[in-house]
């Protein structure tokens, strides 16, 4: 090795070859890439989705992507790590599978505020809404951004069959009549989130505004996982006592 | 810079004969300073507005009324704030040092002046466009890749016409060794080019929206591959390469070890790709990939501390002169902060630390200090070091320069510190049980409640640190206003015969 590296050794050859320099430098940087990536990518079934798991509708798909462009990412992770204080907090581990149809993925990488994977029924839509017109309406605490203009702008879902097209491109299971119909279907669930709302003594004619779509994704995040877990305890049977 | 070489005083027919026959003993060529000044001036600016909105966001988290919505809420500037001093202040301070010093190391001038202004004016085209399309919400979530896919294009036909500059230059050039601050630019070029077309696949379905080919656990195993390693190569292996070529020009003081160099280029530039992981400790990642990111980064801590022993030990023998030069303070105190983020980060990346730290204000002092400290800094010191050369002018005022150092040192150190106590007591909130076995904080409004005070520190802080940069900002104006209105390209003259033979200062 010592020779080598001595100033008149191999490595200085090597240090007037550019081109050999730059291919084994390129070389170098793929070892650590194959490695890492060839297991979840070429072994089929590596990520299997969870049998409860069903693609995102078209109105929580829309939300989804209001989400990404409010860039709620930057704040909120989703992604439930296998600790006790997590488990306490926000519910059951977040698994590879609950996460097969997610393009992009939305784990987060920060917690400004708390995580939202199990977010999914732990408040009503109404809540939802005065959270996203302002959080300190609902929480006084909150440092969270208002975001009083989801309640405002028109909800586009033109494109939302094209959204779900380039979904099941990638891997997701859209019927082509969920595909064909995505419009609406979204209408038919906004009108039942704006209802609802309505009901609960929250503002009127919401149904074609955004924040229904930001409603029915949160609203829809971690149903999947708890639907599993309920699954599998009920398949296990009543839970042992230890003695 | 060599100046021509005059010709011999002699009586006139002779004394022209004589500078004719000197000439074509030798190669004249130019270095291309346009360019580099160009690069200079974009880097302070886009620093200036990158960290502007760093402010206005650190302002936004205890004060959520600063947040003006839809366009200029936390959400959508936060991406605005990491591409612009990622992509605009670092890229272009990274341009800025490839294409002064490969100019030199080769003794060539770049390889085609069109290609270095086409990478000029199209990189800053692709920051005004990020400066457009992020407060307008279009983005793919992607952490240092939220540009949607016609930027991303952009990127990549930019970047080849960077590598086809650069490669280019090496081809042509004159100096056959080539230096070890190259090999970095070697590697920072390669790399990147696969990181970013890897992590862009995107299926689009218009001009402004598009989905990632990749899904759930894939898509994050590819993000934090593409996410660290952009960390990898472009914060930190063209930074090496800076510190190869400026420092010892600073300090007039040969490189400590040639072959640490050598070691450590490899090892470092092996080891890095393995680390994205760490950013996925305890997520739904398959265990062994989570595993072999945090073994592989803290192996990675020793390359990278050769860096910096490398870079420190080369003022043996000079420390004295740390005293009259900002150049040199703002250097040392880069590599030792590149220390601290590069020992740090192994540290984080252990899943028994990374448990509390992972998701708290740990890791932003961690990436602050190592982007405040050490790419901000070895940006800083080259800039000072050049200006004076590039204008042909003297520093308009060292002692401004030397403020800039402090109040930066004290800004990073505000901010950092600040970070680790909101981080840790946040992490430690949040997993507290008392002894009847109920969480103590069972809101997490709680924890922002408590560590809201840290915020304004970390924005004092973060403003010393861009009033550091506005003083740069003053200096450098006033230095150009004094400069001489003809700056020609330096000259160097180059002997025909036999041709150079440069062995690189190295002390072992």
């Amino acid at each position: 090795m010592p020779r080598f590296l001595r100033a008149d050794g191999a490595h200085r050859r090597i240090e007037g070859w550019p081109l050999v320099f730059t291919i084994l430098t390129v070389l170098a940087i793929l070892v650590g890439t194959l490695v890492e990536f060839a297991p979840i990518f070429l072994v089929h079934g590596a990520v299997e989705p969870l049998a409860t798991l069903r693609p995102w509708t078209p109105l929580e798909l829309a939300g989804r992507d209001l989400y990404i462009r409010e860039g709620c990412n930057n704040c909120h992770s989703q992604m439930v790590r296998p600790f006790q204080d997590e488990v306490a907090r926000y519910g059951p581990v977040s698994t590879a599978g609950e996460t097969a149809y997610e393009t992009p993925f939305l784990w987060g990488s920060k917690r400004t505020g708390p995580d939202l994977a199990r977010v999914g029924g732990k408040y009503p839509d109404l809540w939802h809404v005065r959270h996203m017109e302002d959080p300190r309406s609902t929480s006084p605490q909150s440092i969270m951004p208002a975001y009083a203009h989801l309640l405002t702008d028109p909800l586009d879902i033109d494109d939302l069959p094209a959204r779900l097209r380039a979904n099941r491109a990638i891997g997701v299971p859209y019927t082509d009549a969920e595909i064909e119909g995505a419009v609406a279907l979204a209408r038919a669930q906004a009108d039942s989130v704006a209802a609802r709302v309505r009901e609960a003594g929250g503002p009127d004619q919401l149904a074609d505004r955004e924040i229904v779509a930001m409603v029915a994704y949160l609203q829809r995040l971690g149903r999947d996982a708890r639907a599993a877990v309920d699954t599998a305890r009920t398949a296990a049977g009543p839970v042992a006592v230890a003695h | 810079m060599a100046d021509p070489i005059p010709a011999p005083p002699a009586a006139a027919p002779a004394s022209r004969v004589a500078a004719d026959e000197g000439r074509s003993r030798f190669e004249v060529f130019t270095y291309d300073d346009r360019i580099e000044s160009g690069f200079v001036l974009a880097t302070v600016l886009w620093g200036f507005v990158g960290m502007l909105v760093g402010a206005l966001i650190a302002l936004q988290l205890p004060f959520p009324e600063a947040n003006i919505g839809p366009y200029l809420t936390f959400g959508r500037l936060r991406p605005l704030h990491t591409n612009a001093v990622i992509f605009a202040f670092a890229g272009n301070g990274i341009f800025a040092a490839i294409y002064y010093s490969t100019q030199r190391l080769c003794k060539a001038r770049m390889f085609s002046d069109v290609m270095s202004k086409v990478h000029f004016w199209g990189w800053q085209s692709i920051i005004v466009a990020a400066a457009i399309t992020l407060p307008l919400g279009i983005t793919t979530s992607k952490e240092y890749a939220e540009l949607e896919w016609p930027i991303d294009i952009a990127i990549a036909v930019v970047w080849v016409v960077f590598a086809v500059n650069f490669f280019g230059t090496l081809w042509r050039r004159r100096e056959k060794h080539m230096y070890v601050a190259l090999w970095f630019y070697i590697a920072t070029i390669v790399t990147v080019a696969v990181l970013h077309i890897g992590n862009s696949l995107e299926y689009p379905i218009s001009l402004t929206k598009s989905y990632p080919i990749y899904r759930g656990v894939q898509d994050a195993l590819v993000q934090w591959w593409y996410g660290h390693n952009a960390v990898a190569f472009f914060l930190t292996t063209p930074f090496l390469g800076l510190m190869y070529y400026f420092l010892p020009k600073a300090a007039e003081r040969p490189v400590f070890s040639y072959r640490l160099s050598i070691v450590h280029f490899w090892s470092l530039v092996f080891l890095y790709i393995w680390a994205g992981p760490h950013h996925l400790q305890y997520t739904a990642v398959p265990e062994w990939a989570a595993t072999l990111g945090m073994v592989f980064s803290v192996m990675l801590w020793m390359p990278s501390w050769g860096g910096m022993i490398n870079g420190l030990f080369t003022l043996r023998g000079a420390w004295h002169k740390l005293r009259d030069s900002v150049v040199l303070k703002m250097f040392v105190v880069g590599i030792t902060f590149y220390g601290m983020a590069t020992f740090e980060g192994p540290l984080l990346s252990i899943k028994s630390v990374n448990a509390l730290s992972h998701y708290t204000d740990w890791t932003i002092g961690h990436v602050h200090s190592g982007a405040l400290g050490w790419n901000g800094f070895m940006i800083f010191g080259m800039i000072y070091w050049l200006l004076p050369r590039l204008w042909r002018t003297p520093l308009w005022s060292e002692r401004l320069a030397n403020v800039h150092f402090w109040i930066g040192t004290v800004g990073i150190l505000l901010y950092v510190l600040a970070m680790y106590t909101s981080g840790i007591t946040q992490g430690l909130m949040l997993r507290a049980f008392d002894g009847a076995g109920r969480r103590c904080t069972p809101d997490f409004v709680e924890t922002v409640e408590q560590i809201r005070p840290m915020y304004w520190v970390r924005l004092v802080g973060g403003t010393m640190y861009l009033s550091g940069v506005v003083m740069l900002m003053v200096n450098m104006y006033m230095t150009i206003r004094r400069a001489p209105k003809q700056l020609p390209d330096p000259a160097v003259a180059i002997p025909r015969t036999g041709g150079l033979a440069l062995v690189p200062a190295f002390a072992s």
